[in-house]
């Protein structure tokens, strides 16, 4: 019955490994950092470099391979789409056969490994993440991370409460939307048969009282944190305060190293 | 020690008015009562008598449109005392899901003393002891959408009491819970009157939720209808059914045996006892 209990949006595994207790600023840079080494890395070398840092931090994090893999499975088509494409299109000297007169070629077939390769690193390493770093920790190291733009007037703090209100509400939400479409089903509704169009219109009935309890929803919340003495970041503290020790430097340097070594040694070699 | 304990009222309306728009009637008529520090007051009514809109007059979320409300002697009118007014006063709604802002049991309530400035290892020790006080500790790490509705409420309430208020208005807090959460909050509620001596006004329709109080006003059509102990209340049987509120089974039971009101289940079976073996009550 509960349709959409399955959604695994923002999913924290909670633990006390090395990886979850990095500090989440030094995480966020660290995962930014890797990807940026992904794309700048070349060949083989590179790319298996890259995936040994990934193995080791997933292995050290303690989440079982099984999360991360499952996790992938959504992007599985556009990764086969593309990888399909690249092999059918890409230009080279080494013929293999051809399809529909479209020549496959051994360049083809290896950037279309190294591209599912890199893909996959890369949505690995922020599922990595987001399962060992809870929601309020990730939403403060961005508060953090972006206070320098507060300069340039831009609402940062606003910017995470928002995430924050958003990740909490979002249970509360399917709730209710299971609830609704329950109430509607039990008056004949039928969402689940008929081509796309039909069923689209379908939702109509239940999108429409979702948006106005959210809005009714909003503002309770609004005068529920106004009597909180919630008056915007200014004067705002912290309970957990975020900070940077030695043994999140121990990690990020020689993590950092590592990555400015997967991008050269695809250039050397 | 909570700040100002030598001024005996905390809480004061003088003749207060007041209307959501200037050319709507008035939904609260020429209001005046206070509030004493320790107190407990139950404020009873239907739908419509004005009892939310006096919850949220009491901590300047609305200001009166004539008259005044005082807390601590300050009036909620200026806009730079409504911070430490707010922190005084903590107001408790209805849908503890409209309420929860974080994700997690602690930094919910840490949330009001964050925004407060209070610094970061007394805010710990205020989230741990606001936790305690209403029993929610080994909870502290959970996600709110995953407790009970009664579970979710005593968080809320632990939201508030991290501000350490003087008091708590709560407008209708077991309007949504099942007969298991109403318990736990009500017990919840009287807990922290007895024991922190935390000033609670409960704003219910249940009439057997307001015999718990030490004092009860009855609301009417915007004004105040009656105010007294809940035995003095109960007791004007005829004008409260005047206005179709019942008093609670209890004290029917025994007003219809000519006794004298019982408040609770306990209190109402012992004086029927007594009355059956024909011994007169004391």
């Amino acid at each position: 019955m509960p349709v959409l209990k399955d959604i695994t949006l923002g999913q924290y595994f909670p633990g006390t490994s090395v990886v979850h207790r990095l500090d989440p600023r030094v995480k966020i840079i660290l995962v930014v950092s890797y990807i940026a080494a992904l794309f700048l890395a070349k060949g083989l070398y590179g790319y298996a470099l890259s995936l040994c840092y990934l193995a080791l931090a997933a292995a050290v994090s303690g989440i079982k391979p099984i999360q991360l893999v499952r996790g992938l499975r959504p992007m599985l088509f556009i990764v086969i789409f593309t990888a399909v494409l690249n092999i059918l299109y890409i230009p080279g000297e080494h013929e293999l056969f051809t399809v529909f007169s479209l020549s496959v070629t051994l360049e083809g077939v290896t950037t279309a490994i190294y591209m599912i390769m890199r893909l996959f690193m890369l949505v690995t390493c922020t599922f990595l993440l987001t399962y060992t770093t809870s929601p309020i920790m990730l939403t403060a190291a961005i508060e953090k991370l972006l206070a320098p733009f507060k300069l340039l007037r831009l609402p940062v703090h606003e910017l995470a409460m928002m995430m924050t209100i958003a990740l909490r509400m979002v249970p509360t939400l399917i709730e209710e939307t299971d609830k609704i479409m329950s109430a509607q089903k039990a008056r004949g509704a039928d969402f689940e048969s008929g081509n796309i169009l039909k069923r689209a219109k379908a939702l109509v009935p239940l999108l429409v009282p979702l948006f106005v309890s959210s809005f009714r929803r909003a503002d309770e919340l609004a005068v529920a944190m106004e009597c909180r003495c919630y008056h915007g970041g200014a004067g705002r503290t912290k309970m957990k305060q975020l900070r940077v020790t030695a043994p999140d430097f121990a990690v990020a340097v020689p993590s950092l190293l590592y990555f400015a070594g997967c991008v050269t040694v695809g250039r050397l070699l | 020690m909570r700040g100002n304990r030598k001024m005996d009222t905390l809480i004061e309306f003088s003749r207060v008015s007041f209307s959501y728009a200037a050319d709507s009637p008035n939904v609260l008529e020429d209001i005046s009562f206070s509030v004493r520090q320790g107190d407990f007051v139950a404020v009873v009514g239907h739908n419509g008598s004005g009892k939310s809109t006096l919850a949220k007059l009491c901590n300047g979320l609305y200001v009166p449109v004539s008259g005044e409300v005082r807390v601590n002697g300050v009036s909620t009118a200026g806009e730079e005392n409504l911070l430490a007014i707010r922190q005084q006063v903590g107001l408790v709604f209805q849908n503890p899901d409209n309420q929860l802002v974080a994700t997690v049991v602690e930094e919910d309530v840490a949330f009001a003393p964050e925004n407060l400035g209070v610094p970061p290892e007394e805010i710990r020790a205020r989230v741990d002891a606001a936790l305690e006080a209403v029993g929610m500790t080994e909870y502290k790490l959970h996600a709110p959408h995953r407790l009970s509705g009664g579970q979710k409420q005593r968080v809320t309430i632990a939201g508030i009491l991290a501000m350490q208020p003087a008091c708590i208005v709560l407008d209708e807090p077991t309007a949504m819970l099942d007969p298991e959460g109403r318990r736990e909050i009500l017990h919840t509620i009287c807990k922290l009157n007895k024991e922190r001596g935390i000033t609670i006004l409960l704003i219910t329709h249940h009439m057997d939720e307001a015999a718990l109080a030490g004092r009860v006003m009855v609301m009417n059509k915007g004004s105040i209808y009656l105010d007294g102990s809940p035995g003095a209340v109960f007791a004007r049987y005829a004008e409260l059914g005047a206005i179709d509120l019942a008093v609670p089974q209890t004290v029917e039971l025994t007003h219809f045996a000519g006794l004298p009101p019982a408040f609770n289940d306990e209190s109402c079976a012992e004086a029927l006892y007594s009355w059956i073996k024909g011994v007169k009550p004391c």
